[in-house]
């Protein structure tokens, strides 16, 4: 009896409030607007397909390397576009190096970023060092731009005594500090919420975040959770997706069914933009673009670049198993993102070849060098296992550690301490 | 060697590529085992010499072939699975049984929950267990609970999750891990780890039958580790069972997976330095755990050692060394001690310190016998 009474009076609290008071009902039927949902009213029962909205590709550069409109020419200077050049080539021979010494069984395992370098230089070029970047792996020449040091690069392949992770993670699991670069996470899509929380924190602050993210990544619950936070709370994030075609040997035709992920951005009610990845100006501008808007407007943007993933997946994986070498060749001959930005600076008289053979000398000898010192330096000690568990280390742990540190005294010969720092 | 020689194209030159065919194959770490195969066999019949991974689409395509709602999802499971444990059933079964999801692993487990729930069988593979725990609410609060809280209206029992889990030598955080004791903590779940192909294939053969929820968690190491001679017919091991491998009065050494193999080499070593007879024991199943096996064999040595490649602290070894000494207590010599992965991330390149080896566990075998 005391409930339906209190249900009654509620119930009637509720009428009151929504519909009896004239001026809000004035304002509530010429809004037309329902649970936040704009209205227009149909009498046809139509549905709304996939193919409804079909996102268009932003181009500046043709394949031949030359500007399609002019209006489009982001008209960098001689010294950033030689920069650009010469990251997206040192990226590739590191590449080739890091990918052979894995399988020569010098390091344990290493991903390539062959055919997706437009993405990495192109909007890395198109923000600042204190932009904040959350990565998901395969953005290798984002840090090059950055200035990570060849040697930082190696010694955390290595995870050797001067590698910042301290030689827990995999190799190209890099991160730095000094150049706001989260720490590479290997699980997918983790770094997309965390993205938009980061950029919550900085709004204001005359920065913002871009995140990157495979097409694969972004089935992950963790990938709409970060949209719909980004657009509801206004984060000023860059969502960037490298759209490369597979999701190791998943192709994207099975991983989605609407317009790409560029199509989900107005259904989050975020600004989207989609590129084409292997044209490094139309990666630069779009960039430059949704980092105007988001600093502006405090809203998200998400760019979905359209690339190609050359390589294999990484060292673990043999993509012959699952797409044709034609597919492939078609990728690096005529898509080749390097290559048009090299015709591009041949046609501008500011590269040739005497210069590619003399970069490329340059670059291997550089490589080669910051590989051999990365080998030769030991491991950290093989105390740090039980450092930055927490900022102090707990009792339970120490006495772990000092256990350890005991059985190694007494079982020496059994664990290859050599090869760690004493 | 010279570098300068590794500067040659490697995008598609994949003819050295071919000899390695599973994502965590390359193993150039030292090893941290000696594979001890299986001899016994569980059933008449004939055999075949194969290993883990092959046991384990033996036993997939049995069941696709007598269960014709029977499904096998996954990330990457059409082309074969990244340790191929799925390789050639789409082409046998067609895209409908055997396919490929978007990359979502709370996906994966929630749609297996719902197939199961409608009464068609539903294998679903979680690429790393590492990455179960997207999935972690569905399995927790969804799989876990679903008979209980419909009264026994709806269950789910016809959904198997295979993960493969554990040490492989150069995993890091995010490669290694061994997540039993996360499942074994939640009512309604079955969790077993198989020790090789023998098991792998009997044990999954039981899961999918079984009419409660279950995971596998499958050392992923021991995919190739080593061959068996695993029956070609089907057969199924019991779940619940631990299984003594070898009898003995001193110390009882209890391990599942891939620790087993470690354990067995410790028994040699414990037999040669200090002349003792260690019983070593399969846990195999972790949840429902095999009790009366344990308890007789901790009355029997009244010394016991358990060993697993996760975290000490809640790692399944507590719940064992707890349940042991209320059991057994009048009968102990010395506590039950555990050796274990340290209270830390699993770390990549510390990996061969991390891990409870050998020497550690003689170690304790020694400090056990001088208590
Ligand atoms: C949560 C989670 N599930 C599965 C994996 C295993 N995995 C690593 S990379 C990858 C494919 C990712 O594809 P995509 O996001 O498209 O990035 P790409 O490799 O193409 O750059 C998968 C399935 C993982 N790392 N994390
Ligand atoms: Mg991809």
């Amino acid at each position: 009896m005391v409930l339906s009474k209190n249900c009654a009076s509620l119930l009637g609290r509720y009428f009151r409030n929504t519909l009896i008071p004239k001026t809000l009902s004035a304002s509530y039927t010429s809004s037309q607007v329902h649970a936040d949902v704009k209205l227009e009213w149909t009498q046809n029962l139509n549905f709304t397909g996939s193919s409804s909205l079909l996102i268009p590709s932003y181009r500046v550069l043709n394949q031949q390397g030359q500007i399609i409109k002019e209006s489009e020419d982001p008209k960098l200077s001689d010294s950033v576009l030689e920069k650009m050049y010469k990251n997206m080539t040192l990226l590739n021979v590191i590449d080739k190096i890091l990918y052979e010494s894995q399988r020569q069984g010098r390091i344990s395992f290493y991903m390539t970023n062959f055919g997706e370098e437009a993405t990495h230089i192109g909007s890395a070029a198109a923000l600042n060092e204190d932009d904040v970047v959350f990565g998901q792996y395969r953005e290798t020449g984002v840090l090059l731009w950055r200035g990570f040091t060849l040697s930082e690069l190696m010694d955390q392949c290595y995870g050797n005594c001067d590698d910042q992770g301290k030689g827990r993670q995999m190799p190209v699991h890099y991160g730095s500090k000094r150049l706001n670069f989260v720490t590479i996470s290997s699980p997918l899509a983790t770094q997309l919420p965390q993205a938009a929380g980061a950029a919550y924190a900085l709004k204001g602050k005359n920065k913002i975040v871009i995140c990157y993210f495979g097409e694969g990544a972004a089935s992950e619950g963790d990938a709409h959770a970060a949209f719909n936070f980004a657009a509801t709370l206004g984060c000023p994030v860059i969502f960037f997706c490298r759209n490369n075609g597979y999701a190791i040997s998943t192709p994207s035709k099975e991983q989605y069914k609407g317009d790409g992920i560029a199509g989900r951005g107005p259904g989050y009610g975020i600004n989207t933009l989609r590129v084409d990845g292997n044209d490094i100006f139309a990666v630069y501008n779009a960039t430059k673009m949704a980092k105007e808007y988001a600093i502006t407007e405090n809203k998200p943007v998400l760019i979905e670049a359209l690339t190609y993933r050359v390589g294999h997946h990484s060292t673990s994986d043999d993509s012959t198993k699952y797409r044709s070498v034609e597919e492939v060749q078609h990728w690096t001959a005529t898509e080749n993102p390097v290559n048009r930005l090299r015709l591009y600076l041949e046609n501008k008289d500011l590269w040739n070849e005497d210069m590619e053979k003399q970069w490329h000398t340059e670059s291997r000898k550089d490589i080669l060098t910051a590989f051999d010192a990365a080998e030769k330096k030991s491991k950290p000690h093989w105390s740090e296992l039980f450092n930055d568990v927490y900022q102090e280390i707990p009792d339970h742990i120490r006495k772990q550690m000092e256990e350890m540190q005991q059985h190694i005294e007494q079982y020496k010969d059994q664990y290859p301490i050599k090869a760690y720092s004493p | 060697m010279a570098l300068n020689k590794l500067y040659t194209t490697c995008i598609q030159s994949s003819s050295f590529l071919k000899t390695f065919q599973n994502v965590f194959g390359v193993t150039q770490a030292r090893n941290f085992f000696n594979y001890f195969p299986t001899t016994t066999m569980p059933v008449e019949g004939p055999t075949e010499k194969i290993n883990m991974y092959q046991a384990i689409n033996d036993a997939l395509d049995i069941i696709l072939k007598e269960d014709d709602t029977a499904m096998i999802f996954g990330e990457d499971v059409a082309f074969g699975g990244v340790f191929r444990c799925s390789v050639n059933l789409q082409e046998k079964y067609g895209q409908a049984r055997v396919f490929n999801t978007p990359l979502c692993e709370q996906g994966i487990v929630g749609f297996g929950i719902g197939v199961a729930a409608v009464g068609s069988t539903a294998i679903a593979e979680i690429q790393f267990a590492d990455y179960i725990f997207p999935a972690f609410d569905q399995i927790v609060n969804e799989a876990a609970k679903f008979r209980y809280r419909s009264g026994n209206q709806f269950n789910c029992g016809k959904l198997t999750i295979r993960a493969p889990c554990g040490a492989v030598g150069h995993g890091g955080l995010y490669h290694s891990q061994s997540p039993e004791a996360y499942f074994a903590h939640t009512p309604g779940l079955k969790v077993v780890v198989p020790r090789g192909p023998i098991h792998a294939k009997g044990l999954l053969l039981s899961c999918i039958r079984d009419p409660d929820p279950c995971i596998v968690l499958e050392p992923k190491v021991l995919y190739r580790a080593g061959v068996e001679d695993v029956p070609s017919n089907d057969y199924s091991l019991p779940l619940g069972k631990a299984e003594v491998l070898q009898e003995g009065d001193a110390v009882t050494l209890i391990g599942w997976g891939t620790q087993v193999h470690v354990l067995m080499e410790v028994a040699q070593l414990a037999k040669s330095k200090f002349n003792v007879d260690c019983e070593v024991i399969d846990l195999v199943s972790i949840l429902p755990w095999d009790k009366d096996t344990i308890c007789k064999s901790a009355r029997k040595t009244r010394r016991v050692l358990i060993a697993h490649e996760a975290p000490m602290t809640s790692g399944f070894g507590a719940e064992l060394a707890a349940t042991i000494q209320e059991e057994c207590f009048l009968q102990l010599e010395a506590p039950v001690t555990r050796v274990t992965g340290f209270d830390t991330p699993f770390p990549c390149i510390f990996e061969p310190f991390y891990l409870p080896d050998k020497w550690r566990c003689l170690q304790a075998i020694r400090n056990l016998l001088d208590y």
